[in-house]
Parts: C-alpha cells; sequence; structure tokens
C-alpha cells in the first residue's frame, strides 16, 4: 500500500498543534516542573528554594513513614483488584446466563458506575457512621466496635470495601461483553466435551477471557492506585492522623498540608516512573501474548 | 454404534412457535442419516436436541436403548461437527483432538496414542502443534472431525459441517466424511440444506419442512417416489416439473393427452423429472423452449408446457434450439399428487 504523505513538514505540525499544546502544557510542563521542585527545598511560605540535590528522594528512601505507607499502597492494590475483578467476574458469569431480565439486570449493576469517587468515599462514611451506620449497627450486632478513622484496620477495610464497589461494574461491563463474545458454538462443543461446569470454565472459558482479564488488570491497578484518591480523601476526612492512606494521597497531604513541595515533587516522580512501567509492561505483554482470533 | 429413536419428539419455544412437530423415527444402527431441508424447517433444533444443547418439550429421545431426555451431553456419548468449527483457540491442535478425552479420565499415553493416529488418518501429523488460527478451513474441518473421531462415541452429529467450505474442497470433504463413516460404522446424523450432500452421502433422507418430517428414505426412493410436492420440488436439480392436469374417465390427462389410468380424482398435479422427457419426433407433448443451458455432459432445455414452465433434461449430443420441440415421457415416470394437499396419489 502507497503511504500518503505530507511534501512540507510546516503543515503536519500546523495540524498537530492544538494536541501538541494540550499536552505541552498540561503534561510535559508540569512534569518539568515537578521533576526540578523535586531536586529543591522550598520555603513553606514561598520566599524561595534551595538546591539539595536528591535530598528530597534520600529523605524518602529512609522515611519508616513512606515505606510504611508504600506497603499499605501494595497490599490495598493488591485487595482491591483482585476483589475487583473477582466479584465483577463472579457477576458477569452470572448474568450471562440469565435469559429473563437480562437488561434490567446489567443496567442496574452499572448504575454504581456514574458515581464519582468522592460520593463513593462519602457513601461508605455514612455507612460506617459511628452512631448509626447501618454497617456499624451490623458490626455491633457481634459485639464489634467499628471505628472509621479511628481504628487503622477498620479505616482500611472501610477504603477497600468503597474502592471495590466503586470499581466492579466496570469490570463487570467488559468481563460481560468478553464473555458474550465467546462464540457460542465453542461453548457448545466445550459442552459435549466436559461435563464439569467448574472445568470448562477454567479450561476454555477462562483462558479466552485472559485478554479482557489482562486489560482490566491493568485498569484496576491503574485504578487503585491512582483514582481512589477521592475515596481516600473522604474517608480519612483530610485527618491523616495515624490514619492509613495511599501514596498519591501523600503526595497531596505532604505538598498542600505540609507545604513540602520538594517532597511531594519527589514522591509525584516515583508515581510517574511506576506508572511509565506499567504502561511498557502492558504493551508490552498485550503485544506478545494472549491474543487469538 | 447405536440406534437413535425419536419418539413423538416435539419442541415448542416460550413465545409457542412450534419449532417441531410431533416426530417419530428411527436411525438404525451404523446408518448414516441425513436431515435435510430448507433454513427453519427444524433440521437444526432436531438435531441439537439429540446433542442435549436444546430442551425436549415432549417426547422420548433414545439413543441405544437409553432414553437420554435429560442427559447431559457430555454424558450422551456423542460427538459433534459444528458448522463454524467450534474450535478451542487457545488450544493447539492436539489439545483440541485430545480435549474430550482429557475430561474422560483417559490415560495421557493413551490420548497421546489416539491423538497420532486420527491425525495420522486425517493428514494433520505436521499440524498437531499449531493453534487453529494457523490453519486453512479444510484442515479446521478435519480438526473437527479428529475431535469426534477420536472419541469413538456412538453417535456422530453433523450440523451443516462442509458449508463454510469452498465448492472444490465441499466435494472432496463430502467423499472423505462419508468414506471415514463407512470405515468406522457409527450411527450418524447429517444436516444440511444442500439437497446433493444429501444425496451423495446418506444412506437414509430425512427430508423436513415447517417443523414436519416430510419423507423419509433413501436418495433413489426419495428422488423418484417423493412423497409430497414440497420433497418433489426441493431434492433435485433442477426440481421436478409440477404441471396441473386432471383425471377424466379414470385416465389422467396432461394438455389433452392420456397418461394411463389413475382413479378417478377430478384435479391433480403431475410431477415429471426433467431427465424423463426424451426428445421424440413421435411425442405427444410439445414444448416451447425459450433457453438453451449447455452444462457440458448434458443440457437443460427451459421452456413452456402450454402455459407451465416446464425444464427438459437432454444428453449433449442431441440437437438442441429454441423453438418447438416435441417430447415422449418415458413410462412411468409420472408422480400423481393430490392437487390441493400435495400428498403423493
Amino acid at each position: 500500500m502507497k503511504r500518503a504523505g505530507f511534501t512540507t513538514v510546516s503543515l503536519p505540525v500546523f495540524l498537530l498543534l492544538p494536541q501538541l499544546v494540550i499536552i505541552a502544557v498540561f503534561f510535559y510542563w508540569p512534569t518539568v516542573v515537578a521533576l526540578q521542585s523535586s531536586f529543591y527545598l522550598q520555603d513553606p511560605f514561598g520566599f524561595g528554594s534551595t538546591f539539595v540535590g536528591l535530598q528530597n528522594y534520600a529523605d524518602l528512601f529512609t522515611s519508616r513513614e513512606y515505606h510504611r505507607i508504600a506497603s499499605f499502597t501494595v497490599v490495598f492494590s493488591v485487595l482491591v483488584t483482585f476483589f475487583s475483578l473477582a466479584i465483577a467476574l463472579l457477576l458477569a458469569v452470572k448474568a450471562d446466563k440469565i435469559l429473563r431480565g437480562a437488561k434490567t439486570y446489567r443496567t442496574l449493576l452499572m448504575w454504581v458506575y456514574a458515581v464519582a469517587p468522592p460520593v463513593a468515599g462519602f457513601i461508605a462514611v455514612i455507612m460506617f457512621n459511628q452512631s448509626w451506620g447501618p454497617l456499624t449497627q451490623f458490626f455491633g450486632m457481634f459485639n464489634y466496635t467499628y471505628l472509621v478513622g479511628v481504628n487503622f484496620n477498620d479505616t482500611a477495610f472501610a477504603m477497600v470495601l468503597a474502592s471495590v464497589w466503586k470499581q466492579v461494574p466496570v469490570n463487570f461491563i467488559f468481563f460481560l461483553s468478553g464473555l458474550q463474545s465467546i462464540p457460542r458454538s465453542v461453548r457448545e462443543a466445550a459442552l459435549i466435551d466436559n461435563a464439569s461446569a467448574m472445568g470448562r470454565f477454567w479450561d476454555v472459558t477462562f483462558p479466552l477471557l485472559a485478554p479482557t482479564g489482562f486489560f482490566l488488570l491493568i485498569i484496576n491497578i491503574t485504578y487503585s492506585l491512582f483514582d481512589t484518591f477521592g475515596i481516600v480523601d473522604t474517608v480519612v476526612k483530610g485527618e491523616p492522623g495515624n490514619n492509613p492512606m495511599t501514596l498519591v494521597y501523600k503526595v497531596y497531604v505532604d505538598g498542600f498540608r505540609g507545604n513540602d513541595l520538594g517532597g511531594s515533587s519527589a514522591q509525584s516522580v516515583i508515581l510517574m516512573v511506576l506508572v511509565l512501567a506499567l504502561t511498557i509492561f502492558q504493551f508490552r505483554l498485550i503485544d506478545r501474548r494472549i491474543h487469538y482470533t | 454404534m447405536a440406534q437413535v429413536q425419536f419418539n413423538s419428539i416435539t419442541k415448542t419455544y416460550p413465545n409457542g412457535f412450534e419449532a417441531l412437530k410431533p416426530t417419530n423415527f428411527t436411525i438404525k444402527e451404523g446408518e448414516f442419516a441425513v436431515l435435510v431441508g430448507p433454513s427453519g424447517c427444524g433440521k437444526s433444533t432436531l438435531l441439537r436436541m439429540v446433542a442435549g444443547l436444546e430442551d425436549i418439550t415432549a417426547g422420548d429421545l433414545s439413543i441405544g436403548t437409553r432414553v437420554v431426555n435429560h442427559v447431559d451431553p457430555a454424558d450422551r456419548d456423542i460427538a459433534m461437527v459444528f458448522q463454524n468449527y467450534a474450535l478451542y483457540p487457545h488450544m493447539t491442535v492436539r489439545k483440541n483432538i485430545g480435549y474430550g478425552l482429557k475430561n474422560r479420565g483417559t490415560a495421557k499415553s493413551e490420548i497421546a496414542r489416539k491423538v497420532d493416529e486420527a491425525a495420522a488418518m486425517l493428514n494433520l501429523t505436521p499440524y498437531l502443534e499449531s493453534k487453529p488460527s494457523q490453519l486453512s478451513g479444510g484442515q479446521r474441518q478435519r480438526v473437527a472431525m479428529g475431535r469426534a473421531i477420536v472419541r469413538d462415541p456412538a453417535l456422530f452429529l453433523f450440523d451443516e459441517p462442509l458449508s463454510n467450505l469452498d465448492a472444490k474442497l465441499r466435494n472432496q470433504m463430502r467423499i472423505e466424511i462419508k468414506a471415514l463413516q463407512r470405515r468406522l460404522g457409527v450411527t450418524s446424523i447429517y444436516v444440511t440444506h444442500d439437497q446433493v450432500e444429501a444425496m451423495t452421502m446418506a444412506d437414509r433422507i430425512i427430508v423436513m419442512n415447517e417443523g414436519r418430517v416430510e419423507q423419509i428414505g433413501t436418495p433413489a426412493q426419495v428422488y423418484h417416489n417423493p412423497a409430497t410436492t414440497f420433497v418433489a420440488s426441493f431434492m433435485g436439480a433442477p426440481p421436478m416439473n409440477l404441471l396441473p392436469a386432471v383425471v377424466d374417465g379414470g385416465q389422467v390427462m396432461l394438455e389433452g393427452v392420456s397418461f394411463g389410468p389413475a382413479p378417478h380424482r377430478g384435479k391433480v398435479i403431475a410431477g415429471i423429472r426433467p431427465e424423463d422427457f426424451s426428445p421424440d419426433p413421435e411425442g405427444d407433448l410439445t414444448i416451447h423452449v425459450d433457453l438453451v443451458e449447455e452444462l457440458g455432459a448434458h443440457r437443460l432445455l427451459h421452456g413452456k408446457l402450454g402455459e407451465e414452465a416446464v425444464t427438459v433434461h437432454v444428453a449433449n449430443e442431441s440437437v438442441a434450439q429454441t423453438g418447438p420441440l416435441r417430447v415422449g415421457v418415458k413410462p412411468d415416470a409420472l408422480c400423481l399428487f393430490d392437487a390441493v394437499e400435495g400428498n403423493r396419489i
């Protein structure tokens, strides 16, 4: 095939300009600023900054608090990703078998998708309200005093619960459409070849869902790392104290509460590198494996 | 090997549509039965009911001596070849063929031996480690066949297995499937809408229309003695000529010519196969030929007998030109049908 080309350089550059400007202003510029300020120690009141080299990074890597939050973030992401995917897959497999009222069922499940993260967090806060939250009362029935915002584990559980609840619908939609794209005759062939429903799921359905599953895995890791900010913020009520928080939330707390712009920038840079690694990993794997036609 | 017995089998969908009217027949042990009919006639539904992929609304279905109405597809001892092959895209050819055996607890060495054997029979040995996406249509079709034969089931089910192949490959696979079935001697039910496939492959043909069995018989019976006008027009290409006639004074009268005695019935339909006309200067009938179709080995003459369109099949050595042509009808070639019901008289 002959490739169409431009004879001059200026026209394509001109056509691309709006996009380039947007990327430059909203992505590259902040990146450069963050990278730059991560090498400085800023005066909290904006009276100047001192070049400290890699000191901000060194501080982070030796900080016990940073390690603690990083490990919590890992545990949090693993839990949120695993349960969001597992629950969504279970619901999708069940919904796929429904013949009557399937549309209503799907629509009802998808509603949660429209809820904004801070609202999801707020709903969690209401559910776990100290004096009248239904879930607090539920735990109270087992003589357990549930203390969101006070007890570390209780708060963490509320965060995970809200984050999973918020993410399940997205995964559900993808899994369901993935399931429905598996040819009916392939499933019927499996029905004749294998008497066990569990066996059929793991041998045939699950491998054929792998492309969808892998895509969702990346989406969910990104979600649990970054998009849960709103939920974390609402649940800890802006009072970090001893409460659990994720790395992204710590960027905000250090930068805008602690006015430590240099340290906060260094954390952002670390997160950027993490995202970059994740993206490269995703593209390489998607290119190489898990692709059938 | 087993016989398959349909005992008042009925299929009604929840919306009230009757896809299959009560059906009774038996497929004998080792027989190659072909279900043929236009799309929507219920032939695939019937096959899927045998496979257990579709519920049976009423009646009993037995495979061998066992009623299998409520037996899981995997426990019916059947193997099915699907129209679009339905191979597992993520498994190699070897795993595709061996999957059914693996789930039945066959030993690994035994699976490997049987898969190798089937692959050799189907010329698939070089492709055993390939994925289905790397194979051509004909090869995929063979893998689907391999998956069926490796299980050594009591019954093979074929759901239009050749309709996704091109014409040349279709002819070749048709012969291969038939030969394979002969060699293995496994009872088979084969669904197709292609009457040529039905004629060439079947021991017995089951012609279906609108959820009903129209006729069951050997290819020759169905072709030469169609039970209804539907069968007469569906089987054979070109189809049987169906011409209005009357029985007058105990004689069948077509275009004012008598064609022998018949019980008094009034209006009837006379069916004559295109090859049962023969050009004959002394013939009783005159056909006005409008078009000559040259087919090499023979010719088809399309024209009119009175007001009715007719097709005449003639050998290639005979003269063929448009215009009037006198023809005779071979003795005993006339099939009479009821003019209203379409049933054979």
